[in-house]
This record gives structure tokens, sequence and C-alpha cells, in this order.
């Protein structure tokens, strides 16, 4: 069976070539430290599962401290310059797209097509998995048309991830860890004490109140958690279900969708949430709270929209 | 009260702008020492280290994406825009966020992304599209349209998946509310879902037209974006 197993030992294969390219680096001031932070990653993908949790720890804290203390440099990428690219994109054309358009389009089909197909009685995919099992799909597929098409060396794939992940530095990691402290977090009880002292201390007297009080609530719980996954149950425990659906009678259904959404608004602006919020800057060479700062006021108008909607629509009964 | 401390921790480091890898870091160890001994809290926090890996998926387009820039990716990108005459920054990003609303309405998330759209595609044919509309666009314009190109991905994807009845979201939603006796059918979650996503549609819809002023009128009074 396919699964996570699979992506794992690619991801894992991908930063031991950058780890490998790096370390031979001579460009990169700071080669030896920088190659063991991608050597260590692509050990937490190839042996995270054996290693225990006390080494995934370990690993954890070690590529922390890397990045915390500058140990993470760059090399002068080796790449094409601007002036050949131009030529080259004349010369390809529009073909070039085909490739970048290949792995959406083959991740969405895998994940209709995959489900089915089963190989002596066992599906050949991890069901739980198939969105990401196809889009490893999409990526090898794209790989095997882009190289020929372009002529290109079987190396420059590599290469060329390196250059990106470069680009990226430590915001690589940073969704990972902090999914972790999310983790943790959640595992010290602070969800539990945040609902308390918000059910204890806000003025909840009338239906409008209680839902600013939820709509809030999910947005600035979300905003620490970095996740609106983590802030629902809390919130809905603690305000929605007691207040607004027994006390004034809400539709379950109303307050469930919008105070999920109503995190969502919160997740605009965290820096928690780092895949959607502080890897977009690194990727297009902005400033750390660039995109937040864009998306900061849509979030606040949605932010008001939905304790609006919630207000109208729930109560329809 | 102690594991709030952790919480403390975060919200000054990121201030600060202290590398956010040592504020999680620090951040954790804060939030566990309060109750636990330093091996647990080690353990605990490279556990979840590990079961989160598979969110560096995402990380496996690199190559792909990062060989066809290689040939010019973003360059043909900016080209097609060129070619395009009433292309501006505003209305191709306005474009780019009903796409993304819609397929990620239908459960395709996959069709959008930082990684495989917005950097080798959406970003630069966005810059090209101001370039066209305001000669002589500066970095900083520059710099505004990229990162809008970023937020109007996140925007589209937030305010278009919770229409997916499969989506994990309504599925924790549902869930949740089944698990204390509420059992509301996935499709009514999703219903709920879409008056919040036309908002959206609007609210940002309007700010992506006038990003367009925004950047014609730096074009037109480069001092008076100087100060802004």
């Amino acid at each position: 069976m396919i699964g996570l197993d699979f992506i794992f030992l690619l991801l894992g294969l991908l930063f031991a070539a950058v780890a490998a390219l790096t370390v031979r680096d001579r460009t990169n001031p700071r080669r030896f430290t920088s190659a063991l932070f991608w050597a260590l990653f692509a050990v937490s993908f190839l042996a995270g599962k054996w290693l225990g949790d006390i080494a995934n720890g370990c690993i954890a804290v070690t590529l922390a401290l890397i990045a915390g203390f500058g140990g993470l440099g760059r090399g002068a990428p080796d790449t094409t310059g601007e002036a050949m690219r131009e030529t080259e994109a004349r010369k390809i054309g529009g073909w070039l797209f085909l490739p970048a358009l290949m792995i959406p389009a083959v991740a969405l089909l895998g994940s209709l097509v995959l489900k089915g197909v089963m190989i002596g009685g066992h599906s050949l995919v991890d069901l739980k998995q198939v969105t990401f099992v196809s889009l490893a799909f999409g990526v090898i597929l794209a790989l095997a048309v882009a190289v020929p098409l372009l002529r290109a060396r079987p190396v420059e794939p590599v290469v060329e991830a390196r250059r990106l992940v470069e680009t990226i530095g430590w915001a690589a990691l940073l969704p990972q860890m902090l999914a972790a402290l999310g983790v943790v977090f959640a595992g010290a009880g602070i969800g539990r004490m945040v609902g308390d002292l918000a059910s204890q201390y806000l003025p909840l007297g009338t239906p409008f109140a209680a839902a600013c009080a939820y709509t809030i609530g999910m947005a600035s719980f979300t905003i620490v958690m970095g996740n609106a996954f983590a802030a629902f149950p809390v919130m809905t425990a603690g305000i929605g279900l007691p207040l607004l659906v027994h006390k004034f009678g809400a539709d379950p259904a109303v307050v469930g969708a919008i105070g999920m959404l109503s995190g969502f608004c919160g997740t605009l602006v965290t820096p928690m949430a780092a895949n959607f919020n502080l890897v977009p800057p690194a990727l297009l060479g902005l400033p750390r709270y660039a995109v937040i700062r864009v998306q900061a006021p849509t979030a606040v108008a949605m932010l008001i929209v939905n304790t609006a909607l919630l207000y109208l629509l729930a109560f329809h009964k | 009260m102690w594991p709030l401390l952790g919480i403390a921790v975060l919200v000054v480091g990121f201030a600060v702008r202290l590398n956010p890898l040592l504020v999680v870091a620090a951040a954790g160890t804060a939030g566990m020492l309060a109750w636990h001994d330093p091996i647990y809290t080690l353990a605990a926090f490279g556990k979840a280290f590990n079961d989160n890996r598979l969110v560096a998926s995402v990380w496996l387009v690199l190559p792909v994406i990062g060989l066809l820039e290689r040939y010019g990716l973003q360059a043909e990108a900016r080209r097609l825009v060129g070619r395009m005459q009433q292309a501006t920054a505003g209305r191709l990003l306005l474009v780019y966020l009903v796409y993304r609303q819609l397929t990620a309405a239908v459960g395709l998330i996959a069709a959008g992304g930082p990684a495989q759209m917005v950097r080798p595609l959406i970003a630069p044919m966005a810059e090209a599209a101001a370039e066209g509309q305001a000669p002589g666009t500066t970095d900083k314009t520059r710099a505004l349209v990229r990162a809008h190109a970023a937020a109007a991905d996140n925007i589209g994807a937030f305010f278009g998946e919770d229409i997916f009845i499969a989506m994990s979201s309504i599925v924790l939603i549902k869930g949740f509310l089944d698990s204390v006796g509420y059992l509301v059918p996935p499709l009514r979650l999703s219903m709920w879902a879409i008056p919040t996503a036309v908002a959206a549609l609007l609210v940002h819809g309007a700010r992506l037209l006038w990003l367009d002023r925004r950047i014609n009128r730096a074009a037109r009074e480069p001092a008076a974006e100087a100060e802004t």
C-alpha cells in the first residue's frame, strides 16, 4: 500500500540531496552547519518513525538552535540568468506551463481515481492519504515530462530545488514546528483555561453579546494557536453551545459553520499559521509580515461580516 | 495558569522578530516546563514534531517548479500577460480569487497554493500586469502586488473550502456537533458557509480593484507613494 512512508521517503531523499549539494558548496559561508540542518531534516523523514520521541525531540531542538543562531547560510545560486531565461522561454513557449499544471491536474485526478484501485484485495493507496500520494505522483509525472521537454540534465531538478530551499530557509521547517507547538499547548491544557477565562469574565447577557464573544473568541484563540481547528472545540464548548444554542436557541449548524469561518479570519493575521502567512513571503522575497499586512483589512471586515451573519441567521427558528 | 507563560513567550518573541524557530522552541519549553520535567517536555515536542511531518509535503513540488523557473517559466507567464491588453494586476488577481474560491468549493484545494501556483505563475503575471497598466512601477509597488497575490490565494481557499461537504473543517464541525448530540447533515453546514463566501468575494474583490487605483496613483505620483 502506498501511503505516508512513500511521501516521507521522497521528502527524505530530496532533503538528503540538498544537504549533499550544500556541504560541497564553497560559496556558502556556513556550509557545514547548513548541510547539518538539511541532513537532520532528511533523517527526520527517513527514520523519524523508528527514532523514538526523545531522539525526534533532539532533532527538533537542534534544528531550532542551528537556525536560531544563524547557522543557516546561502550559497551563490547555480542557475540561469534572466537573459537566458527569456531566450529559453521564447524557444519553448507555452509548453512550459504543461508540467506546472500537471501537478494539480494529476493530484485532482488521482484523488478521484486512485481510491478505487485494488491490487490483490488491498487498495493500492492509503485511502486516508490519497490527496498527498496523488500530489507526489503529480510531481513525479511532471518531472518525467519536463526533463525531456526541456532537454534538462537529470541533476537539474535537484540543483534547482536546493536553490528554492535556500530561498525559503528556516521557514521550510516552521509549519511543522508550529503544528507541533499547537499540540504541546493543547496537551498543557491551555485551551480549557482560555475557554474558562472567556466564559467567566465576558459580558454575555444578550444574544448579540454572546455572538460577538463567540466569533471574536474564535478569531483570537485561532491567532494564538495558529489553527482554527484547535480553537473550534474549545470556543464552541465554552461559549457556542452553552450560551448561543442552549440559552438563546441558536441553530447549531449556523453556529458551527460561521464559528469556523470566524476562526479563519484569525488564521489570516497570525504568524503562527506559518504555512499560509510566513512561507509565502519567504517564497516571494518579501518582508516577513508583508502578507499578513495585506490580509489584515479583509480579515477584520470578514470578522464583522461573520458576526452580523451569525446574529442574523442563527436565530431563524 | 503557568502554561499561559508559553503564549506570552510566543507573542513577545514574534513581536520583537526573533527567529521564529527559536521562539517556538522557547514557547514550547515554557508551556510544558510548568507541569512536567525536561525529558517529558522534549519527548512530547519530538512526538508532535514527528506526527506533523506531513505538513512538509508541499516541498515535494520544488524540483519541478525550480526546473521550470530555470527554463523561463516566470518569463513566459509575464509574456502571456503582456499580450492581454485589458489585464491589470487587480483584475487578474480578482479572476484568480474567483478561481480559487470555486475550485476550493468543489474540494480541489490542490489547485492553488504558494509554491505551485503563486510563486511560479500568479505573482509574475500580476507584476507584469502592474507594469503594463502603469509603466515605471516601483519595486515597492511590485512587492505589494506580490503580497496581494499570496493573500488572494489564502483568502480564496479559506472562504471557499467550507462549501465542500467532505472538507476536513466540515468533518471536524460535524464530528464535534455529533459528539454533543446535535446530528447536523454536512450539507447544512456547507450551505451556511455560502453567505460568508459571497461576502468575502465582495470585500476582497473590492480591495483588489482598489489596488489597481493605488498602483496607478503610485506610478503617477512617486513622491506620494514614498510617504505611505
